[in-house]
C-alpha cells in the first residue's frame, strides 16, 4: 500500500488539485464531527431523562463532586484550546517552532487535565461512588444517585477517551511537523485535527455544568 | 482501447501480452495486494466475500428454524437453542449482511465510478472500515461459539442486562465496533459526492443510485453513533451493574428501547435506501426510458432519510409509552408511506409505454416493486395503534419485515448484483439460469412468508420453538417455501461462481445502458476507473434513453 503520495505537494492521486484534497478532508472532519455530536448525544439524552426523573437525588449526588477541581479543569482546558489554535495559525504562518510549541502546549494541559481526572475518579473510588456492587451513597446501597454517578464515570471517561485519542495523535503530528510536512498551503492534518481538539472542549463545557454545578447551590460540597 | 496505468502495480504485470488489457482485478497479484488494497473496486470485492460468508451462516441459522417449525412439537431443538438461533439469524442478517450489502459492496464499486472519479475520497479509512467490519464479525462468530446470544438481535432490556445468561456483553462489543464500519463507509460517500464529482456532474445529473447512497449515508453517520452509545451502557450494566437499565436503581427499560430504536429504525431505511436507489437504475435501463419523476424520486430518498428519524416509538405501543405520544408516533409512522409510495408510482409510470425487456435484474426489480409494496402497505397496518395490538409480537410483525428486507433489499441486491456482474468481473452470468433462478426465489420468498401474514394474524407468537396445532398447515407451507428460496440463493451463488471463468466475456456495456459505468467504463474497469488521462466531463442528464424520442409509444421493436 504505497501513499501515491507527490512529495512536493502532498496531493493524493485520486484528487485533482490540492484544493480539492482540502476541502474533502475538512468536509469529512465535520461530517466526523457530527457523529461525535450524537454519539455523546446518546449519553446527554440518557441524562436528560434521568435528571428530570430525579432532580434532587442528582443534586445530592452532585455535591459530591469537587467544583474546584472541575473549574481548573475547564480552565485547564480553554488554555489548551489557545494552544491548539496557536499551533494553526502558526501552520498557516510556516512556523514549524511555532506548530510543534502549540502542539507541545496542548500535550500539556491535555495531560493536567487527564492527572487531575485521575485524582478526581480515585477519590470517587476511595469513597464507594463508583457504580457497580460496591457503591454506597451516604451510607445507603443503589438507588437513582448511583444513575448520576453512572452518567457521571460514562460522559467523563467517554470524553476523556477522546482526549487520550487526541494526545497520541499529537505525537504523531510532532514528529510530522518535525520532519517538515506541513506547510502554509498545506497542512490540513492540523487544521483538521484542531476542529476536533476544540470539539472536545465544547463537550467538556456541557459536561461541567450539567455535572459539577447542579449541586452546588446546596453548600453541602467540601 | 487498451490504457497504460501508471502505478507501482503495471510493472508486476508487465509481463502479460501486450494486447491483454490491465483491470483492478489483474492490475496486481497475491493475497497482499488484496488485504492493503485502497482500491474502492477491491475493497467492494473483498466486501462481496464478508458478506456472503454471513449470509450463508445467517441464512442457515433461518433454515434451522424453518426445520424445528415444521411440526407443532419443540422436537428437534430445545427452547434455549431456538433463542440462539432467532438471535443469531438477526444479528448476522441484519448487522453483517443487509446493512453492508448493498452500499458496502456495489456502493463501493459504483459510487467513484457513477460521477467520473477515481476513488472515495478517502481509501484508506474506506480500507479500514472492512477490517473493523471483519473485526466486529469475527467477535460474532466468537460469540456465536461461546455459548451464543438469546436476547433477540433488539438486546431488550432488563433481560439483557440482567437475566440473560448468554454473552451479551461480548456480543454488544461486536455490534459496536461493527457500527464504526459502518459510519466510516457513510462518511466517505457523503465526502466522495459533495467533493469529488466530475465537471458537469451536477447534483441533479446524478442516478438516483448516488441520491439513495447519499440519504444512507447520511443515516449510517448520524444514526449508528447512537447505537453505538446505546450497546455500550447496555454492555457496562451487564458487565458493571451500574443500574442504568434496572428498574430496581431507578434505572428504566424503556430508555434502552427508546434509544436502539432511535437508531434500529432509521437502520431499517439503511437496508431499504440503496435497494431503492438499485432498482430506480435498473427499471429506466430495462425501461429504455427516462426516468418518470426524477427530482421526486430524488427527494424521497431525503425524506425518508429525515422522517425514519422521528418515528422510532411506534415500536414502544405496547411498552408502556404514553398514548399522546403513541399518537404522535402513529402518525408520523404513516406520513413515510408517502415517499415510499412516490418512488413506486415513478417506477410504475417509467414503465408504463416503456420499452420493456425482462432480463434476470428485470425480473428482480419487478419482484421488489410488487414485494417491497406488500411490505410497506403491511407496515401501515402496524402503524395504527389498534391493530398494532392484535399483531404485535405475532408473525405477522415477521412477515412484514421480511417481505422489506428479503422482498425488498435482498431482491435488489440479487437485482444489482446481475446487472452489474459483467461490470465487476467482464464475464456475463449465464441468463436462462438467472431467469429461473429468479422465479424461484420469488416463488420460494412468497411461500415462506406470505402463510406468516395469516399465522400472525390468528395470533400466532414470534420468537417460540412450538405452537399449536392449529397453526401446523401453514407452517410447514412456510418451511417448505424457505427450502424453495435457498435453494434458489444457491443455485445463484454456483451460476455466479461458474461465470467468473467459464461465463461468456461481456462487452463493455451490457446492457446498452446509460451512465458512467457503463459508458465510459470498461468491463472490468481498470484500477483508476476510466482510461489513463481521461477526464470525465458529463453533458447529459441521467437516463438519457432515447426510446421515447424516437418513438412515440406504440411498442413495437425500436433498433437501440
Ligand atoms: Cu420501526
Amino acid at each position: 500500500m504505497s501513499d501515491h503520495a507527490h512529495s512536493t505537494t502532498g496531493l493524493v492521486h485520486h484528487f485533482d488539485d490540492i484544493e480539492q484534497q482540502h476541502e474533502a478532508g475538512t468536509l469529512g472532519m465535520w461530517a466526523f464531527l457530527i457523529t461525535e455530536v450524537l454519539f455523546f448525544g446518546g449519553l446527554f439524552g440518557a441524562y436528560a431523562v434521568y435528571r428530570s426523573a430525579y432532580p434532587e437525588a442528582f443534586m445530592r449526588a452532585s455535591s459530591h463532586l469537587d467544583v474546584d477541581l472541575g473549574g481548573v479543569n475547564t480552565i485547564v482546558l480553554i488554555c489548551s484550546s489557545l494552544t491548539m489554535a496557536l499551533s494553526v495559525y502558526a501552520a498557516q504562518k510556516g512556523s514549524k517552532r511555532g506548530i510543534i510549541m502549540g502542539l507541545l502546549g496542548t500535550m500539556f494541559f491535555g495531560a493536567i487535565f487527564l492527572g487531575v481526572k485521575v485524582i478526581e475518579y480515585k477519590d470517587k473510588w476511595d469513597h464507594h461512588l463508583v457504580p457497580g456492587d460496591n457503591f454506597i451513597f451516604e451510607g445507603n446501597p443503589g438507588g437513582p444517585e448511583q444513575l448520576y454517578f453512572a452518567l457521571y464515570f460514562a460522559m467523563t471517561g467517554v470524553h476523556a477517551f477522546h482526549m487520550i485519542v487526541g494526545m497520541v495523535i499529537i505525537c504523531w503530528m510532532i514528529k510530522k511537523a518535525h520532519r517538515g510536512d506541513f506547510t502554509p498551503g498545506h497542512h490540513p492534518l492540523v487544521e483538521n485535527f484542531g476542529l476536533y481538539w476544540h470539539f472536545v472542549d465544547i463537550v467538556w463545557i456541557f459536561l461541567f455544568p450539567l455535572l459539577y454545578l447542579i449541586g452546588a447551590h446546596s453548600g453541602s460540597h467540601t | 482501447m487498451s490504457s497504460t496505468l501508471h502505478t507501482p502495480a503495471q510493472h508486476a504485470s508487465a509481463t502479460k501480452g501486450a494486447k491483454e488489457r490491465d483491470t483492478y482485478l489483474t492490475a496486481d497479484y497475491g493475497w497482499k495486494s488484496w488485504l492493503f488494497t485502497v482500491d474502492h473496486k477491491r475493497i467492494a470485492v473483498l466486501y462481496l466475500i464478508s458478506i456472503m460468508v454471513f449470509f450463508l451462516i445467517g441464512g442457515t441459522f433461518a433454515l434451522l428454524m424453518r426445520a424445528e417449525l415444521m411440526t407443532a412439537k419443540g422436537d428437534l431443538f430445545e427452547a434455549e437453542t431456538y433463542n440462539k438461533l432467532f438471535t443469531m439469524h438477526g444479528v448476522v442478517m441484519i448487522f453483517f449482511f443487509l446493512i453492508p450489502s448493498i452500499p458496502a459492496v456495489l456502493g463501493n464499486f459504483l459510487v467513484p465510478i457513477m460521477i467520473g472519479t477515481k476513488d472515495l475520497a478517502f481509501p484508506k479509512i474506506n480500507l479500514l472500515s472492512w477490517y473493523i467490519y471483519l473485526v466486529g464479525g469475527g467477535a460474532t462468530l466468537y460469540v456465536a461459539i461461546t455459548g451464543g446470544l438469546d436476547t433477540g438481535w433488539t438486546f431488550y432490556a432488563p433481560y439483557s442486562s440482567t437475566y440473560a445468561n448468554t454473552n451479551v456483553a461480548a456480543a454488544a462489543i461486536a455490534v459496536f465496533i461493527t457500527g464504526f464500519s459502518s459510519i466510516l463507509t457513510g462518511l466517505n460517500f457523503i465526502v466522495t459526492i459533495h467533493k469529488m464529482r466530475a465537471p458537469g456532474m451536477t447534483w441533479f445529473r446524478m442516478p438516483l443510485f448516488l441520491w439513495a447512497q447519499y440519504a444512507t449515508s447520511l443515516i449510517m453517520i448520524l444514526g449508528t453513533p447512537v447505537l453505538a452509545i446505546t450497546v455500550m451502557l447496555l454492555a457496562l450494566e451487564r458487565t458493571f451493574h451500574i443500574g442504568i437499565f434496572d428498574p430496581a436503581l431507578g434505572g428504566d427499560p424503556v430508555l434502552f428501547q427508546h434509544l436502539f430504536w432511535f437508531y434500529s429504525h432509521p437502520a431499517v431505511y439503511i437496508m431499504i435506501l440503496p435497494g431503492m436507489g438499485v432498482i430506480s437504475e435498473i427499471v429506466a435501463c430495462f425501461s429504455r426510458k427516462r426516468m418518470f419523476g426524477y427530482h421526486f424520486i430524488a427527494f424521497s430518498s431525503l425524506a425518508i432519510a429525515i422522517f425514519g428519524f422521528v418515528v422510532w416509538g411506534h415500536h414502544m405501543f405496547v411498552s408502556g409509552q404514553s398514548a399522546y405520544a403513541g399518537f404522535v408516533f402513529s402518525f408520523l409512522t404513516m406520513l413515510v408511506a408517502i415517499p415510499s409510495a412516490v418512488k413506486v408510482f415513478n417506477w410504475i409510470a417509467t414503465l408504463y409505454k416503456g420499452q420493456v425487456s425482462l432480463e434476470t435484474p428485470m425480473l428482480y426489480a419487478l419482484g421488489f416493486i410488487g414485494l417491497f409494496t406488500i411490505g410497506g402497505v403491511t407496515g401501515l397496518f402496524l402503524a395504527v395503534m389498534g391493530l398494532d395490538r392484535h399483531v404485535h409480537d405475532t408473525y405477522f410483525v415477521v412477515a412484514h419485515f421480511h417481505y422489506v428486507m428479503v422482498g425488498g433489499m435482498v431482491m435488489a441486491f440479487m437485482g444489482g448484483m446481475h446487472f452489474w456482474w459483467s461490470k465487476m468481473f467482464g464475464r456475463k452470468y449465464p441468463e436462462a439460469m438467472g431467469q429461473f433462478a429468479a422465479v424461484v426465489i420469488f416463488v420460494g420468498f412468497n411461500f415462506t412468508f406470505f402463510p406468516q401474514f395469516i399465522l400472525g394474524y390468528m395470533g400466532m407468537p414470534r420468537r417460540y420453538h412450538q405452537y399449536n396445532d392449529e397453526f401446523t398447515a401453514l407452517n410447514v407451507l412456510s418451511s417448505a417455501g424457505a427450502t424453495i428460496l435457498g435453494t434458489g440463493f444457491l443455485m445463484t451463488i454456483v451460476y455466479f461462481l461458474w461465470s467468473l471463468k467459464w461465463g461468456q466475456k461481456a462487452p463493455q456495456n451490457q446492457w446498452d445502458a446509460k451512465g458512467l459505468e457503463w459508458e465510459k467504463a470498461q468491463s472490468p474497469p481498470p484500477t483508476f476507473n476510466f482510461e489513463d488521462g481521461e477526464r470525465i466531463v458529463v453533458t447529459e442528464d441521467a437516463y438519457a434513453y432515447t426510446y421515447e424520442e424516437s418513438h412515440t409509444g406504440s411498442g413495437h421493436e425500436v433498433k437501440k
